[in-house]
């Protein structure tokens, strides 16, 4: 590999000295796959939300080993308490601590995210496939039907389908991956229009490949990198929808600790207790951020046009 | 004009159709039978064989989803289990207070995401264009619903400048209603001036290297006059459709908006009708809302073609 790298770094000094150009581009001198890696390590912000994202990661992975109070204890005794040495971000209305529900609450808002993203890929790429490779029919039923689901508004479809499903983390992480999975059938259908066209796609065809390894030798590979930045920002969207929905009562039921739920309660405490309101905030626009971030970022380094 | 409006018409024609399937099939998710839940309290033998012949319960499914749609069509969505009021009576009462919120979104949205779009599209690569992207990727971030909370603490608990309740209709109070919304209308408006703001950016950006902004330049036109009069305008074609466009997650953000500011619009309906399993209220805003989308469509084509005389030349 770091052979055929060297080669290629050569070839383009040369060529480049033709050209009578002495500025090397690093980026351009490298081959494809650390081509995007190197775009993506200099891309200062994509870092950032990487660093973003890591952090809440090992947070809520970490949680059952950090030293934190159970998030569901409660205590009487220390209702609605300041940020103290004891609780350094206070406690809530009965005497929970808010940095262990911080804790146990991106473990909910992080599952949330990579599990309905996981649903609406697992359901909306496969689908997009089939209606781009195979067309007719089979491409008019998925996209009438993918149309269809893209005209209810996202948030309304996930609150009607959490509605008739019964509130519950889980039924809300499957009401956000149903109504997300239109946005990957689309945009995978897409990708596939465009690159059936491509000669390497004939030519599979024409030694008479079965069609299951064009698909996922040929085509899936190809179609990857954009439904990888879109799955990244969708986890952002799915994260706030999660909290919208626990903020409306319809996501993580009381006493598990989600961020979107603390904010429902922390609504009624305001003048008591601000700080109860400030942080499962801060979590959500933090971890979001992150996300948003580094997709853009993923965006940028796999963008070919970029090079 | 027409031969195109017709043709739009035609297509939505199926798309409609299937959401009315979607709409109807929602009702199938229900855990049990879908009588007793909605019957609710209510277990009277007779009342329920009354329910179950009214909504053909004993009728195979696709001849209730006919007997369902012929009512939809006549405009019949069913009625309130809560307040015994035809739904669409409902939906018509609570509209009007959510488009107040969503075009006062609309306009705050506007006069905040356009005007930094296009300076950070001018100055691209500046201290200022990065400040602007910065600005706008966190109001994509910020929970809406957050934000609105935190505006309540800051101006209503501790400056006591504005309500953080208390609706009232523009037709009793206009002055009072103005103030009422104000807080609501920027926190809904905030994700939209992103949005607006990075759509600006890069219509701008496309149409900043174009000849005729650079003949704009040549015969030495003043730089404000070219960025506003040749730049600014056509770059514009694509964010008034954008703007149509942006109806849909309006809706979805008045829905968490109205639950903060306790407005009594469509959004506190859907939720108060979820939380009462008035499921009829909950399919009728489904079906109403994706239809409304579907006519935002429509006129975000129209417009589009309205506002570029090189398709309407075709």
């Amino acid at each position: 590999m770091a052979h055929s790298s060297d080669r290629l770094r050569d070839d383009t000094e040369e060529h480049l000295a033709e050209g009578a150009v002495d500025v090397i581009d690093p980026v351009l001198a490298t081959a494809p796959e650390n081509r995007v890696w190197k775009k993506f390590r200099t891309h200062g912000s994509a870092v950032f939300g990487g660093i973003l994202v890591a952090f809440f990661v090992l947070i809520a992975l970490l949680a059952p080993i950090l030293p934190v109070p159970d998030p569901a204890a409660t205590d009487w005794g220390a209702v609605r308490q300041a940020p103290s040495l004891d609780h350094p971000l206070g406690t809530d209305e009965i005497g929970r601590d808010v940095l262990s529900r911080m804790v146990w609450g991106a473990q909910a808002s992080l599952m949330a995210g990579v599990i309905s993203v996981a649903i609406a890929l697992t359901l909306g790429v496969p689908l997009g496939i089939l209606a781009g490779y195979f067309g007719g029919w089979t491409d008019a039923v998925i996209s009438r039907c993918t149309e269809a689901l893209l005209a209810a508004p996202f948030l309304i479809l996930a609150i009607a389908l959490a509605a008739f499903l019964g509130p519950s983390l889980t039924n809300a992480m499957i009401a956000i991956g149903i109504s997300a999975t239109p946005i990957f059938i689309r945009l995978t259908r897409g990708q596939v229009l465009s690159v059936k066209a491509e000669d390497y796609v004939e030519g599979a065809q024409a030694i008479g490949l079965p069609t299951p390894r064009i698909l996922t030798r040929y085509i899936f590979p190809n179609v990857f990198p954009p439904v990888l930045v879109q799955a990244t920002l969708t986890v952002a969207t799915a994260i706030i929808a999660e909290a919208s929905l626990s903020f409306l009562g319809l996501g993580q039921q009381p006493p598990s600790p989600s961020w979107g739920s603390m904010l429902n309660t922390a609504k009624n405490f305001l003048n008591q207790a601000p700080w109860m309101a400030l942080w499962p905030g801060v979590g959500i626009f933090l971890v979001v951020l992150g996300f948003n971030l580094l997709g853009d970022g993923l965006r940028d380094a796999l963008d070919p046009r970029e090079h | 004009m027409l031969s195109f409006i017709l043709r739009r018409l035609l297509i939505a024609i199926p798309t409609i159709i299937l959401i009315t399937i979607f709409v109807f099939a929602l009702q199938q998710l229900l855990p049990g039978d879908p009588l007793l839940v909605m019957a609710g309290e209510e277990r009277d033998p007779e009342v329920l064989e009354f329910l179950r012949e009214k909504y053909r319960l004993n009728d195979p499914i696709p001849i209730q989803y006919l007997a369902w749609i012929g009512n939809v069509l006549q405009g019949d969505l069913g009625i309130s289990l809560r307040t015994n009021q035809p739904v669409t009576e409902l939906i018509g009462e609570k509209l009007p207070v959510t488009i107040q919120l969503a075009i006062m979104a609309i306009i705050f949205a506007m006069v905040i995401g356009i005007p930094t779009g296009v300076l950070s599209a001018v100055k691209k690569g500046t201290p200022v264009d990065y400040a602007a992207n910065v600005v706008a990727l966190s109001g994509l971030s910020i929970p809406n619903f957050w934000l609105g909370i935190m505006l309540i603490l800051l101006v209503s608990v501790q400056w006591d400048l504005l309500p953080a309740s208390g609706y009232v209709p523009i037709s009793e109070d206009p002055i009072q209603s103005f103030t009422t919304m104000i807080m609501p209308a920027f926190v809904l408006g905030t994700a939209l001036a992103a949005t607006l703001m990075r759509h600006t950016r890069s219509a701008m950006l496309g149409v900043l290297t174009s000849d005729y902004v650079r003949t704009a330049r040549a015969k030495g036109l003043l730089e404000r006059s070219v960025i506003l009069k040749h730049a600014l305008r056509n770059a514009l074609t694509p964010i008034v459709t954008l703007t149509a466009l942006l109806f849909g997650e309006l809706i979805a953000g008045a829905v968490l908006t109205e639950q903060i500011f306790t407005i009594p619009g469509f959004g506190k309906l859907v939720v108060d009708a979820v939380f009462n399993r008035d499921y009829a209220v909950v399919q009728g805003i489904v079906l109403v809302t994706a239809i409304g989308f579907i006519m935002m469509n429509l006129l975000a084509d129209m417009l589009y073609f309205l506002l570029n005389p090189r398709l309407r030349h075709q």
